[in-house]
């Protein structure tokens, strides 16, 4: 079976310092894997890389992306071959409406596949549908990008531009943090509304709570760069349950 | 009968009298000054154009009032002064550089006028190139003249309306920039060469957006260009200058004077795109922009400035509002845009005479390769000014590390009921924004035009339609490949 996503020995570092520490994962379609980890465990690190960030230097390991050398390839052009990051922080772009930047967005996207340019009729109706999908006022599609939004909205906002992009990878960054639990659930009703058979997710999470929501197929450890566990669902329950600290006794006695 | 006061052949004389004191060529074409300047060359130009007497004294009056003044200093720029003897002041309208076929035309800069989304027939237009469209060109501004007349409109060249509107010229010439006004001024009221002039008669609303483009006797756009604007009581009118595409001129130094008069109840809309060259990436060459625009304000009316500046090396320009009548109100809306070596110090000023008056400034800086962008505004307030108001919104964009931008705001206040606000900020294009950009498939050219197009938002939404589209893709283009 083909895999959407193949990490192998991954090593990145920022401003000398290793964060990322020979890590592997590997996503096949169809399937949500839930990363978790303490804090500085290298999460946001790995979303990060993946997304192209040049702050990030990558010493080791590849990564084939649906059958492309993803670190070959720019930020936009990971974006256009599929790749979506929710973004933990998501940025204000003032002035810049939500459908004039998502437009913009498909149609290069399009362009890179060698499709035509979206018809504005037909755009328009997929805002409409998929703003549905996350519940967002239709309202805030017109707004400037993120302005003004609260968090949630702003997290929603972002399961919107999901939506709208149709990737073959989404790479949920602690999409969780800050979300009351309302919001929480018309995020992760989001994510599993638009789960098929052929794309996948990578959901980024501190804390077990949004995986009631999306369930996973898989569930990782991610600790001092490197995932050091896999499981499966329950996995994420034990950690829930015991925190990270008897892994970090497991490694140790491993040693 | 028109009075040829001074003849070439008397000037011919005496310019061979002259010739070893001042350096002249001998072979004098007769289109054509010789460079320098001096009461000779200004009573050439004013025979040349058959100008009647009043505005010959005018011109040799603002000579000689140019003459005891010196260049201002205070402007945030730096430059090579301009060498005023070494300037031709007078040839006769150029025409735009006629080309054989469209084939003939500089490649890039079709290309730059495909990006702006110029139509075909426009671009073979600003080139000058002579094909079929020149009948329906014709007929399309014959009937828009004839429109116009109808309705009593006068739009016409500066030349014109010295023939054929004396009255109105002389009325209105100076009394919003005085002679007097400044050096540039001086020198522009001594010498200009010839520019718009349009009259609104009372109550009548200009039914269309007065541009240039529809001035069929437009030839090569004049070094000291000189526009008069006066809407009459009650009327209304929007008035475009300038275009988009790449104005590429021989003149280093343009110094045009702008005056609009918006009497009782009236309403002036002034849009400027201004896209003059900026010289090479290196720095050199470049038009010198400097530029005294003004309007004076009777009771209840209303004008409104708003400006798109992405060229010239040097640009000093402050479209200014004289709030002079009860309840008038002044806005100024600019986005001022360098790359490269450019400098601009732009701004504005509001002086509040009247009571009730009311004033806006938005102004957007933005700020790429080593160049400098300068904010001056004024707002003055003065003792009968009653319950006048300002709001003053001053925004600077940063796109690289060498640039700058630089803010020097002045207010003065001599009515205690007055209400000034003031904000300012200055920001780094966010490395962030493009980020989320890139990651989203768009490109980094396209993620700057958005987000820079987002920052000026609210001045392009002040721009007639066509204009906005255009200006937006102007701004993309000229800071293409900037971030730093």
């Amino acid at each position: 079976m083909k895999t959407l996503i193949n990490i192998k020995d991954l090593h990145a570092s920022i401003n000398g310092k290793e964060i990322l520490k020979g890590l592997n994962l590997e996503v096949k379609p169809g399937e949500i894997h839930a990363v978790m980890g303490p804090n500085g465990a290298g999460k946001s690190t790995l979303a990060s890389v993946l997304a192209g960030r040049e702050e990030y230097e990558i010493t080791e390991g590849t990564v084939d992306f649906d059958g492309k050398d993803l670190l070959e390839l720019s930020t936009e052009d990971r974006a256009r071959e599929g790749l979506f990051l929710a973004f933990q922080y998501p940025v204000e772009i003032p002035g810049v409406s939500n459908v004039n930047f998502l437009r913009t967005a498909l149609n290069e996207i399009r362009e890179y596949n060698g499709q035509e340019q979206i018809s504005a009729k037909d755009f328009m109706a997929l805002v409409r549908e998929k703003s549905t999908l996350v519940e967002l006022d239709s309202k805030l599609a017109s707004r400037s990008v993120n302005e003004g939004f609260s968090g949630g909205e702003k997290k929603r906002n972002e399961i919107f531009q999901m939506a709208m992009l149709q990737p073959k990878l989404a790479i949920l960054d602690e999409t969780d943090s800050g979300l009351d639990i309302d919001a929480l659930r018309i995020v992760a009703n989001g994510v599993n509304k638009l789960k098929t058979p052929e794309n996948g997710a990578i959901v980024i999470t501190h804390y077990q709570r949004l995986l009631d929501y999306i369930v996973p197929d898989f569930v990782h450890v991610l600790y001092d760069g490197k995932i050091v566990k896999s499981g499966s669902k329950e996995l994420a329950l034990e950690l829930e349950e015991k925190g990270y600290d008897w892994i970090k006794e497991e490694l140790e006695k491993a040693h | 009968m028109k009075k040829q006061s001074y003849t070439e052949n008397e000037l011919a004389k005496d310019l061979e009298n002259q010739e070893y004191k001042f350096g002249f060529v001998t072979n004098i074409e007769s289109d054509k000054a010789p460079k320098g300047l001096n009461e000779g060359i200004i009573r050439f130009i004013s025979a040349k154009k058959n100008e009647p007497d009043w505005l010959l004294e005018h011109r040799l009056k603002a000579f000689e009032i140019w003459k005891t003044m010196t260049e201002p200093e205070w402007a945030h720029v730096e430059y090579v002064k301009p060498d005023f003897q070494d300037i031709t002041y007078y040839s006769a309208p150029k025409q735009t550089k006629k080309y054989e076929s469209w084939d003939d035309v500089d490649p890039e800069l079709k290309e730059t006028m495909s990006k702006l989304g110029i139509s075909m027939e426009e671009q073979q237009r600003l080139t000058g190139v002579a094909v079929d469209f020149v009948m329906d060109s014709v007929s399309v501004a014959t009937s828009f003249k004839e429109k116009l007349k109808e309705l009593g409109i006068i739009f016409c060249s500066f030349s014109d309306a010295v023939q054929e509107h004396p009255e109105l010229v002389r009325k209105y010439m100076g009394s919003v920039v005085p002679m007097t006004d400044n050096f540039y001024a001086a020198l522009n009221s001594a010498v200009f060469s010839d520019g718009s002039f349009c009259y609104i008669p009372k109550g009548v609303k200009c039914p269309m957006e007065l541009s240039t483009y529809f001035r069929i006797n437009e030839g090569g756009t004049g070094q000291f260009e000189r526009t008069l604007v006066v809407a009459d009581e009650g009327s209304y009118v929007s008035y475009l200058e300038g275009c988009t595409a790449p104005q590429r001129d021989e003149n280093q130094l343009h110094a045009a004077v702008v005056e609009l008069v918006a009497l009782e109840s009236a309403e002036i809309k002034y849009s400027t795109v201004q896209n003059w060259y900026p010289g090479d990436k290196e720095g050199k060459g470049g038009v010198y922009n400097f530029v005294t625009k003004r309007g004076i304000c009777e009771r209840n009316s209303k004008i409104s400035w708003t400006q798109v500046e992405t060229g010239s090396a040097i640009t000093w320009k402050y479209p200014s509002c004289i709030l002079k009548g009860d309840n008038s109100i002044g806005e100024f809306y600019s986005v001022a845009v360098t790359n490269n070596y450019q400098q601009a110090d732009t701004g504005t000023k509001m002086i509040h005479l009247g009571k009730n008056t009311r004033s806006t400034i938005i102004s957007k800086g933005i700020s790429a390769g080593k160049s400098q962008n300068s904010y001056r505004g004024l707002v003055q307030i003065h003792k009968n000014a009653d319950n006048a108001r300002n709001f003053s919104q001053c925004d600077s964009l940063l796109m690289t590390e060498e640039c700058g931008a630089h803010t020097f705001p002045y207010i003065e206040c001599k009515n205690s009921t007055a209400k000034i606000e003031h904000e300012a900020t200055t920001s780094k294009i966010g490395e962030d924004q493009i980020f989320y950009c890139l990651q989203r498939g768009i490109s980094e050219e396209k993620a700057i035009g958005l987000i820079v197009n987002g920052y000026c938002k609210d001045v392009l939404n002040q721009l007639p339609m066509e204009f906005a589209v255009e200006a937006q893709k102007l701004l993309t283009i000229s800071l293409e490949g900037s971030v730093g």
